[in-house]
């Protein structure tokens, strides 16, 4: 097998993940399983990380996995393994069965889809996938280099991978996707200053790490000297990396099997003007600069839905047994069966504004710019409130110029609250935080944003 | 298996390689959820695979495979080594690891009921039971249980001659009762939120937890918490449950101490630490009475945190880390032990799977039982607000400033819980916060809980860590912060 060349490892032909799922709908035959579903997901990836401006750990994986569903008598299971004889996965569809025999019948089990069409998306960059530990070293040795001529110390990571993922099923349906992925972020410390920047996207060439280097050392320099502010309500810059990790949290709720859970904040919510008439949310896996596959959990194609106009929610995701239930059609955004949690919106873009962080300093007489936001955790389900705190580069804004450094606040801020003191919105653009998964959106000036406590730095 | 760690060995070592580990990690998982009085998620899952890790020009490279032939194991190996010479390339300075001597052992984790013999139909019977007896509370609007057990195989070969098999059975089991009213969610969960309790242990673990007793019980509390009454936002005494201060543990004492944070290592992701290498053996971490391992021996229990051997080949160990409230050591590796001087490593390294780095970990970070009965320790409480089962919980990335919330809290007037509290809140700075205990009951009232989902490093790994805690009090706390609207 062709595998573990000079760059990550090369993922397998797509004819090949055909004949796995061919073998495996082929061994299912001889059993009770009245249908089959495969799933075959394969990762080639790599990441160098560096920490006190020099390479600490390195490393590359590579593997792949076939997961099978079956049905039996109205029950239905999950077996995964990562063996790809044909008496593992002889074993692993007798495990499905095994399992799906142990429970009692489920009368909403809904039969498997059949064939499906699918959008077509390009996300596989060979540019990506070829880049070599080599090349990230050499690239994070010149951005640690950039740190010490400065005086300040540089950690972070560059990474670079592959992935496909096959789904079939005993009806028919077949589906195969791959892309690649890579990112750089990187921390930059002065004293007990710092900042931060990051990247990512499935072509290596869209960001620089230099020039995010570049950036943090510039940040982490006018982070020096932060002075405690008192707690209190700030008007705040958000940059498009704190709003996705505080964001990230509200789309869960958007899920259909949340709503009829009733542990979603839309609950006896939808249709009403929840946000300022500023915010609309689109999920939209086909956006240039999303990435994912276009089809679900099922095999069903992902829908462009749209979830907020005009701050009013409109819409919900469905998956098949949830748009069954609601009397609703599937929005192909189901988890892979069986689960609890059903769907949810997962290629979120926010629409955006004629803005930028500039003319949102330029216009704020006092105030504070958030570079990120760290630890962030549901406080509240309903009202919606996240504690959290800022990270690497908290900054005042005093009449319409950034004046000097703050210390880190903590803050308790009910998201519902937040999208309806929205006042200005940045271009939106691809954002890569920690907390959150990535999505499209813009930095915000938000009013009235709620710090409750300092910590010491 | 030890043939492919040889394999893998040799292979390194002939390119160049001055040292290597390699784990071959054979994984096996049952996960078993219901919803509502339905079967949720029915899964099982294997990985089986081969990680090896090297040194070579003085710096590190790692590399997985699961394709476990010799030719598949070879070219891992060989990748590990190439990957180890570009690290080379921007290298700070050469990684030198602190003495370890080489083990030849086997070990197995003990356990009364292999869960996975245990039949299906009984595993969710019990679930199902419990889900029914919680949907019979009126107000509940959604129940959740759950069960899940590993059982994890690891070979671990070095360079240094090191050949240690170990086998870990873990289980895992929790039920939760949800209620929306009004424009409000309450939960409540047994025995403790997010997935229940974790242990190094069979069956019997789900045995001992008698879901269907506390079924009702915290159904009850779900519903009842919207008319309870708001937890007040004041300064005050705070007496915290055995599990939410495991939690804080965790957070507060267990991730700061963690050697690679405090030299820099996980600056761009977890964080440093305040807990700077001067403050060793000077720090009054915490008041007198308290006393924190990390010990991973089976002596302490049968935690996540317990095991024979690090995945560094490294014995298990019980280190001080606060002494009659003093700071006294850190969690560390063979090389953060020799950059900081220490004779050798505490045995903290451990992976996720054979995919990924080792690298360092809370073990079971404890507060040792003090000398209060539970209920000498409520009756000698004037006033003050007992929250039980985290929430939410959060905390700087220098591991200063931290608040979380509960499920539940309980007033208490004159030594007597007097009332339900909803919403319950405290923050505080760890020192400050630790500086301020002056109670902790005894053993009778201590519990080995298990976090199954700590997060670190880059790729990202989960780990479970162990904390026993039993209850303990602390004055001038802030509470009801997180619910303030100032």
């Amino acid at each position: 097998m062709k595998l573990l060349g000079k760059a990550a490892a090369e993922l397998l032909p797509e004819r090949d993940l055909r004949r796995i799922v061919d073998t495996v709908l082929r061994l299912a035959k001889s059993t009770v399983a009245e249908e089959t579903e495969v799933h075959v997901d394969e990762v080639a990836n790599a990441l160098t990380r560096f920490a006190n401006n020099g390479i600490h750990q390195n490393v590359a994986e590579h593997g792949l996995t076939v997961s099978i569903r079956t049905v039996t008598d109205g029950r239905t299971a999950r077996a995964t393994t990562n063996r790809i004889d044909e008496d593992s996965l002889r074993a692993a569809i007798e495990t499905s069965l095994s399992l799906a025999h142990s429970q009692p019948k489920d009368p909403r089990l809904l039969p498997m889809p059949g064939k499906q069409r699918y959008p077509r998306v390009n996300r596989f960059v060979k540019q990506t996938a070829a880049l070599s530990a080599k090349d990230r070293a050499r690239a994070v040795r010149r951005a640690c280099d950039l740190a010490v001529k400065k005086g300040q110390v540089a950690a972070g990571i560059y990474s670079n991978g592959q992935s496909q993922s096959a789904l079939a099923n005993s009806r028919g349906l077949f589906a195969a996707y791959r892309e690649t992925h890579s990112e750089f972020s990187i921390t930059v410390q002065e004293g007990p200053a710092a900042s931060w920047a990051k990247a990512n996207s499935a072509d290596v060439r869209a960001f620089d790490p230099q020039k995010l280097a570049a950036r943090a050392c510039e940040k982490s320099h006018l982070a020096v000297n932060a002075r405690e502010l008192a707690p209190g309500r700030y008007t705040v810059i958000l940059e498009p990396a704190a709003v996705l990790d505080l964001v990230g949290f509200l789309f869960y709720d958007f899920a259909a099997t949340a709503v009829a859970d009733k542990r979603s904040c839309l609950n006896d919510r939808m249709g009403k003007q929840l946000f300022g008439q500023n915010i609309s949310i689109t999920d939209d896996v086909y956006h240039a600069l999303q990435q994912g596959a276009p089809f679900d959990g099922e095999g069903l194609p992902r829908q462009r839905v749209v979830l907020v106009d005009r701050g009013i929610p409109r819409n919900l995701v469905y998956s098949r047994a949830a748009a069954k239930a609601a009397g609703k059609k599937p929005t192909g955004h189901g988890f892979a069966l069986p689960n609890e949690y059903g769907e949810a919106p997962m290629n979120l873009v926010f629409g955006d504004g004629d803005s930028s962080i500039e003319k949102m300093v330029a216009s704020t007489d006092r105030g504070l710019l958030v570079t990120r936001l760290w630890y962030i955790r549901e406080v509240d389900p309903y009202e919606k409130v996240m504690t959290g705190m800022t990270r690497d580069g908290l900054f005042l804004v005093e009449n319409g110029n950034v004046t000097g450094a703050v210390r880190n606040f903590r803050f308790n801020q009910s998201l519902i609250e937040m999208l309806q003191n929205v006042d200005l919105l940045g271009p939106a653009v691809r954002a890569a935080g920690e907390e959150a998964f990535e999505m499209v959106v813009p930095a915000m000036k938000v009013r009235n944003f709620h710090f409750s406590e300092v910590t010491k730095f | 298996m030890w043939d492919l760690c040889t394999n893998a060995l040799d292979t390194a070592r002939l390119r160049g390689a001055t040292y290597g580990d390699v784990r071959v990690m054979h994984l096996r998982q049952r996960d078993l959820t219901t919803k509502n009085g339905q079967v949720g998620t029915l899964s099982q899952s294997e990985s089986i695979g081969l990680g090896i890790r090297v040194l070579s020009n003085g710096a590190w490279g790692f590399a997985s495979t699961d394709r476990l032939t010799r030719q598949g194991v070879a070219a891992c190996a060989a990748q590990a080594v190439s990957i180890a010479k570009a690290s080379a390339l921007a290298k700070r300075s050469e990684v030198v690891l602190a003495p370890e001597k080489a083990y030849v052992d086997s070990w197995q984790s003990p356990f009364r009921k292999d869960p996975f013999e245990i039949p299906l139909e009984t595993q969710l019977a019990l679930l199902l039971a419990a889900d029914a007896e919680m949907r019979r509370v009126k107000g509940v609007t959604l129940t959740e249980t759950d069960m899940q057990f590993r059982k994890i195989d690891s070979w671990f070969a070095s360079s240094i001659g090191s050949r240690i098999h170990q086998r870990k059975v873990i289980s895992g089991c929790g039920i939760a009762a949800t209620s929306f009213q009004g424009e409000e969610i309450q939960k409540r969960s047994y025995p403790n939120s997010f997935g229940g309790q974790h242990a190094l242990q069979g069956y019997e673990l789900v045995d001992s937890l008698d879901l269907m007793r506390n079924a009702p019980i915290i159904a009850e509390e779900a519903a009842a918490l919207h008319s309870a009454s708001q937890c007040p936002e004041k300064v005050g005494t705070l007496i915290l449950g055995a599990s939410q201060l495991g939690l804080q543990i965790h957070e507060s004492i267990g991730h700061p101490i963690e050697l690679d944070r405090v030299l820099g290592q996980e600056a761009n992701f977890a964080g440093t630490s305040f807990l700077t290498l001067d403050q060793l053996n000077q720090l009054k971490y915490a008041s007198s009475i308290v006393n924190v391992v990390a010990d991973a021996r089976l002596d302490h229990g049968q935690g996540l945190g317990t095991f024979a051997y690090d995945d560094e080949g490294v014995p298990a160990q019980c280190t001080d880390i606060i002494k009659a409230g003093k700071f006294r050591g850190y969690l560390s590796n063979r090389e953060t032990a020799h950059l900081v001087g220490l004779d050798r490593s505490s045995g903290t390294m451990r992976t996720e799977s054979w995919n990924r780095l080792p690298i360092i970990r809370m073990t079971n970070v404890s507060l040792l039982p003090g000398t209060w009965d539970y209920d000498d320790l409520i009756a000698d409480t004037h006033d003050g607000i007992l929250m039980e089962t985290n929430r939410s919980w959060s905390i700087d990335d220098r591991r200063y400033q931290f608040q979380f919330s509960t499920e539940i809290g309980w007033e208490i007037k004159g030594g007597k819980k007097v009332r339900m509290l909803k919403n319950p809140s405290y923050s505080g700075i760890t020192t400050e916060f630790w500086n301020s205990c002056d109670a902790i009951c005894k053993f009778d009232r201590w519990t080995l809980w298990g976090t199954p989902n700590c997060g670190k490093g880059q790729p990202m790994q989960t780990m479970g860590t162990g904390h026993g805690a039993s209850p303990a009090r602390f004055r001038n706390v802030r509470i009801g912060t997180a619910f303030s609207n100032q």
